[in-house]
């Protein structure tokens, strides 16, 4: 039978042109062999000239809307906040002056999903843990942050003098940030804890009386009992938890060839005393905070 | 010429028929060749299966990417981990399907009636129903949830509850009460006028004519897009985690956001998937019996 072997001679062919296409076609890992490009292992930091996302600029990501007091107006790109103030240190410590710095809208869970990023690296109050390491890369901490609970003047939860006195009440904390974290580990309070998209979502749920009280870290707690919610205060900070302070780093790509640069940089800006400037400036001092036990 | 394929169905040439028949050599030829085109048909479509499962493979485990895909998708740890957290949060997914669901076809069969009333001293009845429906399909889901969720509480009324549970699922059945509604309208028109005339010429009343003769065909009819809208209710129960309560996928976005890793999304993916396939099973039974009941006597 002639005929009957043509949807076999069909098979055949299609099959090798699939295995063709499938071992032809997979996507090799593309190696942008610039100026300054090397092993992960050794890395030159030729100052201006690094490996980067777009060539002769950095590319830097943080979330919108951007919260002050890390970024001022929702506007990144003006130098004012902590975490802007920070970026621009850093790009300058690499070489990049401040017309070389472009940023980017990267929503949180974008600055941790695998695959090409579209950022050099990443500030978003994003903290330093053992977990997250395995999916992205750090630079080392640019911030010891302390986490805080915020509750309405004269509230119940206000008068809380110990992690014990807040085991009772709703509480609620933002979804993927360390305050949610201490709630849940630190404090273990009674009743499931509410978590929240926003941080603008659980300040409305604290004004309607929804939750007792909120964790946040410390400086986003000054600035929303002394800009956005009048009426609430400051009810405590928690002692740093686990052996090593909580530290906020910039997020790189796990590939990333500009880690060691970037932490390189940091560490100076730490050493020369840029950071602890920049934090005096921008950020509220944290010393009058009772400490939660 | 022997009898035709079609006469002699149940036997083939190799039983020896106690009638005498011998089938005829080409026959028997016939029958062969059939049996040879059925096994390469078979061995066609396995090989190409095998093939293009193969090539799947292939293109996803040697992608430069997979190790690291596999590791952030598909990591047993934290499926473990995730699981038993997905399905306490997907204990609040059922508690507000049941409910909102039961008031929802409630609601939506009420304002379907409503709206096909007929005499004129109705008329205001059905203004208001077409009016809430046409507003709540309109209305992005998302908003009408924030509205109510964190704008009833900023009302502080004495006595209304600012459980946001409850306020979301409030949300939930506006919206959904105004689909369900016109999936029943479409129903209820979609019964011929000769039913309604038919009962009503019997001596029912035109309430009787609604509740015995159009609404049950009308319900039986849109079983279906109920059903459909029922599915998209219970993916739609998670979006009142907006308000912090913690639902399946909420749970798993805790976990995922935590140590950077997207299995628990895949684990809670799953977990939806596996709740809405034996629904559809169950509905597909009940239109089924239905269907059989109404084809007593057999089908012509």
């Amino acid at each position: 039978m002639r005929l009957a072997n043509r949807p076999l001679r069909l098979a055949s062919c299609a099959a090798v042109a699939l295995l063709t296409a499938a071992v032809g076609c997979a996507p090799q890992d593309a190696s942008s062999g610039g100026p300054g490009a090397a092993g992960p292992g050794k890395q030159s930091c030729e100052r201006g000239r690094l490996p980067t996302v777009a060539h002769g600029t950095l590319t830097v990501g943080t979330d919108k809307p951007a919260y002050a007091p890390w970024f001022h107006d929702d506007e990144p790109a003006n130098g004012k906040g902590f975490e802007s103030a920070v970026a621009y240190a850093v790009a300058k410590q690499l070489g990049y002056d401040k017309g070389a710095v472009r940023w980017q809208t990267v929503p949180f869970n974008n600055a941790f999903a695998p695959g090409a990023k579209k950022f050099d690296f990443d500030i978003n109050q994003i903290s330093v843990s053992a977990a997250r390491k395995r999916a992205v890369a750090f630079s080392s901490g640019y911030y010891d942050v302390r986490q805080a609970v915020i509750a309405l003047k004269g509230s119940k939860a206000a008068r809380a003098k110990s992690i014990a006195d807040l085991r009772r009440l709703k509480l609620g904390a933002q979804v993927g940030s360390t305050s949610l974290d201490v709630l849940q580990d630190t404090v273990r309070p009674a009743q499931q804890p509410a978590v929240f998209q926003k941080n603008d979502l659980a300040k409305s749920a604290l004004k309607n009386g929804q939750v007792d009280a909120i964790l946040v870290d410390l400086p986003t707690a000054f600035y929303i009992t002394s800009a956005e919610v009048k009426d609430a205060e400051v009810v405590g900070q928690f002692a740093a938890t686990g052996t090593a302070a909580e530290q906020f780093g910039l997020v790189l790509d796990k590939e990333s060839r500009i880690t060691g640069c970037v932490t390189a940089a940091v560490d100076t800006l730490r050493k020369n005393g840029t950071l602890a400037a920049l934090e005096k400036k921008w950020l509220t001092d944290a010393v009058s905070v009772p400490v939660l036990k | 010429m022997t009898y035709g394929d079609g006469v002699v169905k149940s036997r083939t040439a190799r039983e020896k028929a106690d009638d005498g028949y011998v089938p005829s050599p080409r026959r028997i030829e016939r029958e062969r060749f059939k049996r040879a085109r059925a096994r390469r048909a078979t061995a066609v479509a396995a090989l190409s299966t095998l093939v293009t499962g193969a090539v799947l493979f292939l293109v996803i485990t040697r992608s430069p990417g997979w190790p690291r895909t596999r590791e952030t998708f598909f990591s047993l740890e934290y499926a473990r981990i995730a699981l038993p957290k997905v399905l306490d949060g997907l204990l609040l997914n059922l508690r507000l399907l049941v409910v909102c669901g039961a008031a929802v076809l409630v609601l939506g069969l009420l304002l379907a009636v409503a709206r096909t009333l007929r005499g004129p001293v109705f008329f205001p009845l059905r203004a208001l129903a077409a009016a809430y429906t046409d507003f709540f399909r309109g209305l992005p889901l998302i908003i009408c949830l924030l509205m109510v969720v964190f704008g009833v509480p900023a009302l502080r009324l004495q006595g209304v509850t600012t459980d946001p549970v409850l306020l979301g699922g409030s949300a939930l059945v506006l919206t959904y009460s105004a689909y369900v509604a016109e999936v029943f309208r479409a129903g209820i028109e979609s019964v011929h006028p000769s039913q309604r005339a038919a009962a009503r010429s019997l001596g029912l009343s035109g309430g009787q004519a609604l509740r015995f003769v159009v609404l049950p065909q009308a319900v039986r009819r849109v079983v279906p897009p109920l059903l459909n809208d029922l599915v998209s209710l219970q993916k739609d129960t998670g979006l009142v985690s907006i308000a912090g309560a913690v639902d399946a996928v909420y749970a798993a976005q805790i976990i995922a956001g935590k140590d950077f890793n997207f299995t628990p999304y895949v684990v809670a993916g799953l977990v939806f998937v596996a709740l809405t396939i034996p629904m559809t099973r169950c509905t597909d039974w009940i239109t089924a019996r239905m269907d059989r009941r109404r084809a007593q006597g057999g089908l012509v």
